[in-house]
């Protein structure tokens, strides 16, 4: 459909903090832009739709300069050609899912007879013909969301923004729109950006991933490489991982918050993280023999949470960490704030890695 | 967040909320009565025998005919300048914005008679505007029919501005982004995005801004004076009316109270949606 893709660096001044990033998205592939409320992820994106004015930086859209304050460029948000889905969908009220659908394509100048069509193709294709003369507050939430998605693809975007697009949703409506909204961007062609704050729908939904942490990016690849390298805290306790920054000498990883722990595979040295899957972590009443777990520290419990089927155990000891335990395993060893347990954990269940090479904090202006 | 929640609460799983308290409830109960006395008293001492003949007084037909007529256009000249006005104070930014909102509200407060003299000596044959209008145009508007709804355009205006005003204010700003992002200029957005969902509010506040123009006295009487078919409006028929046939006064302003009410009584239904309204 287009053979566009989305380039962009941008400040944006909000007052008390910038938010500075940038992005790019070839056609065809989505980002993902993962984060905490009040990271910036909306600001971002209402940078690129050209609703948040930028300081500095440049948004191109293939050989299109939208934004370059520095040349003087500025490209108001109608002739933009960006398809924006927010997270509340924002339906025209006063207008049928039809008209909603129909009228980027009527204020393009499209007669309303062709416009109305070409909508109700898109509603067939997103399997909501029968709701094309209902308003929108006669519409499910996933309804209404599908309703967005049509009337933000419908005028053929060269860029489309997704802003939270199914956290309104119920569980069960989300997992099932989850894998058609992957679809339908997908056959769009086009460079998209989803903004989230749940990892499993930046997995499934991104091809690529950049991690915002106070109006800066922290982490980008792949989201299958940011889940199991996590670097920051945050993204650690996202995916669900112990994280811990140390250095590396001979498989031996000093942590920078205290305790030392032994690397199956002693090939990484200097400045390291050292990601640790909770449920890799086994906890005991009296020390353990000298076995196969390579790695063990007495800790102290601080807290136990029910996680699903588990009770993730939070330990503070040299280092802290977090263990996932069976209920039974929890009453076995009589578990309880307080008690003092010891930690092992297999050399072989440690995933460790450079901290050097981290994307360098995004500079907005090359050269 | 909230609303959705009250929304999804039955009326049986609504918390009860007691009793209502007596400081509230005892002068809430002498307001009504305030309110009430009066048009009761009106009601109790109407000359229900001679209201017939009353009635058939063609003057008394005028001053309605000329009644409604100029509220109504009062109240459609507001609506062309005032919806737009409401736009600028809720949407723009420029200095003097805040001079500007204290300015539009100023008829609000301003006594009628005051607006009467102020446009006299605006349009008035010797006024800053008018002596232009009447040695270019030869056109004199005090004492005009025109001069009615002049004066009930000028202390109307500002209910529909502030009603108008207020709801694009509370108005979602991101519905806006949309259609801009849709490919919508700014003209188009207003006409059909932000005006459909101001609608209750803008019909709310012409029915304020007819109400008002329809009750307007002092700055008619003060502007357009006192001539029967041409200004003689109902409220300035029936002080008249007063001192010198107190009967024809009252058959007046029933009236001029059962149109009224029949107006705002058709009204209501959408009026009070637009009070709980979304």
């Amino acid at each position: 459909m287009t053979d566009v893709g989305l380039d962009a660096a941008v400040v944006v001044d909000l007052g008390t903090f910038t938010v500075e990033a940038a992005v790019t998205a070839p056609p065809g592939q989505v980002l993902g832009v993962l984060g905490p409320n009040g990271a910036g992820k909306s600001t971002l994106l209402r940078a690129l739709a050209g609703l948040a004015p930028i300081a500095d930086g440049y948004v191109r859209l293939g050989d299109r300069v939208l934004d370059d304050p520095a040349q003087g460029i500025r490209t108001a948000p109608e002739r933009r050609a960006t398809g924006l889905v927010f997270q509340d969908y924002l339906l025209f009220p006063h207008l049928t899912a039809l008209d909603n659908v129909a009228y980027g394509l009527r204020a393009r100048g499209v007669r309303r007879r062709a416009a109305r069509a070409r909508a109700a193709e898109w509603l067939d294709r997103l399997g909501l013909a029968d709701h094309a003369r209902h308003r929108p507050r006669q519409l499910s939430g996933g309804q209404a969301q599908r309703v967005a998605l049509a009337r933000a693809l419908v005028v053929e975007p060269e860029l489309v923004l997704l802003d939270e697009p199914l956290a309104a949703l119920d569980a069960g409506t989300r997992l099932s729109l989850r894998t058609d909204l992957r679809r339908h961007l997908r056959s769009y062609g086009g460079p998209a950006v989803v903004v989230t704050h749940d990892p499993v729908e930046a997995m499934v939904l991104a091809d690529q991933l950049v991690v915002l942490e106070r109006g800066r990016i922290v982490q980008a690849g792949r989201p299958a490489e940011v889940a199991r390298r996590p670097r920051t805290d945050y993204v650690a306790s996202l995916v669900g991982l112990n994280l811990y920054r140390g250095n590396a000498t001979g498989g031996r990883v000093r942590l920078d918050g205290g305790g030392v722990l032994i690397d199956a595979e002693p090939d990484t040295s200097g400045p390291v993280y050292l990601a640790l899957r909770p449920s890799a972590v086994a906890l005991h009443r009296d020390r353990p023999g000298r076995g196969s777990p390579r790695n063990t520290w007495p800790g102290t419990v601080t807290g136990l949470e029910t996680v699903g089927d588990r009770v993730r155990v939070a330990l503070a000891g040299e280092p802290d960490v977090l263990a996932d335990l069976t209920p039974d395993a929890v009453a076995d060893l009589d578990l309880a704030a307080g008690a003092r347990v010891w930690v092992s954990v297999k050399a072989s269940e440690l995933t460790v890695y450079p901290a050097v090479g981290e994307p360098a904090p995004a500079d907005p202006l090359p050269g | 967040m909230s609303t959705a929640t009250r929304d999804q609460l039955s009326p049986a799983t609504r918390p009860r909320r007691g009793r209502p308290p007596w400081p509230l409830v005892v002068p809430a109960a002498i307001a009504v009565g305030f309110l009430l006395v009066p048009l009761v008293g009106l009601l109790v001492r109407a000359p229900w025998r001679s209201l017939p003949s009353q009635l058939s007084d063609p003057l008394v037909w005028e001053a309605l005919r000329l009644s409604l007529v100029t509220a109504s256009l009062a109240t459609g000249i507001s609506l062309l300048v005032g919806v737009p006005l409401a736009w600028v104070l809720a949407r723009a930014r420029f200095p003097g914005l805040a001079l500007l909102r204290a300015l539009v509200t100023l008829p609000l407060v301003l006594p009628p008679v005051v607006g009467g003299v102020a446009l006299l000596l605006a349009f008035g044959r010797r006024g800053i505007v008018g002596r232009y209008l009447d040695a270019w145009f030869g056109v004199t508007i005090p004492f005009t029919t025109s001069a009615v709804v002049l004066a009930e355009t000028f202390v109307a205006l500002p209910f529909l501005v502030i009603a108008v005003a207020g709801a694009l204010r509370a108005a979602d700003p991101r519905y806006e982004e949309v259609s801009a992002s849709l490919g919508a200029d700014r003209w188009t957005t207003f006409r059909r995005v932000t005006l459909p969902l101001v609608a209750p509010s803008v019909l709310a506040g012409s029915v304020l801004c007819w109400a008002r123009a329809i009750g307007e006295f002092g700055a008619t009487i003060t502007f357009a004076g006192n001539f029967p078919g041409r200004t003689q409006t109902m409220p300035i028929a029936v002080y008249l009316a007063l001192e010198s046939d107190p009967e024809a006064a009252v058959t007046l302003s029933l009236v001029l109270l059962a149109v009224s009410v029949l107006i705002l009584v058709s009204l209501r239904d959408r009026i009070v949606h637009t009070g709980t309204g979304t």
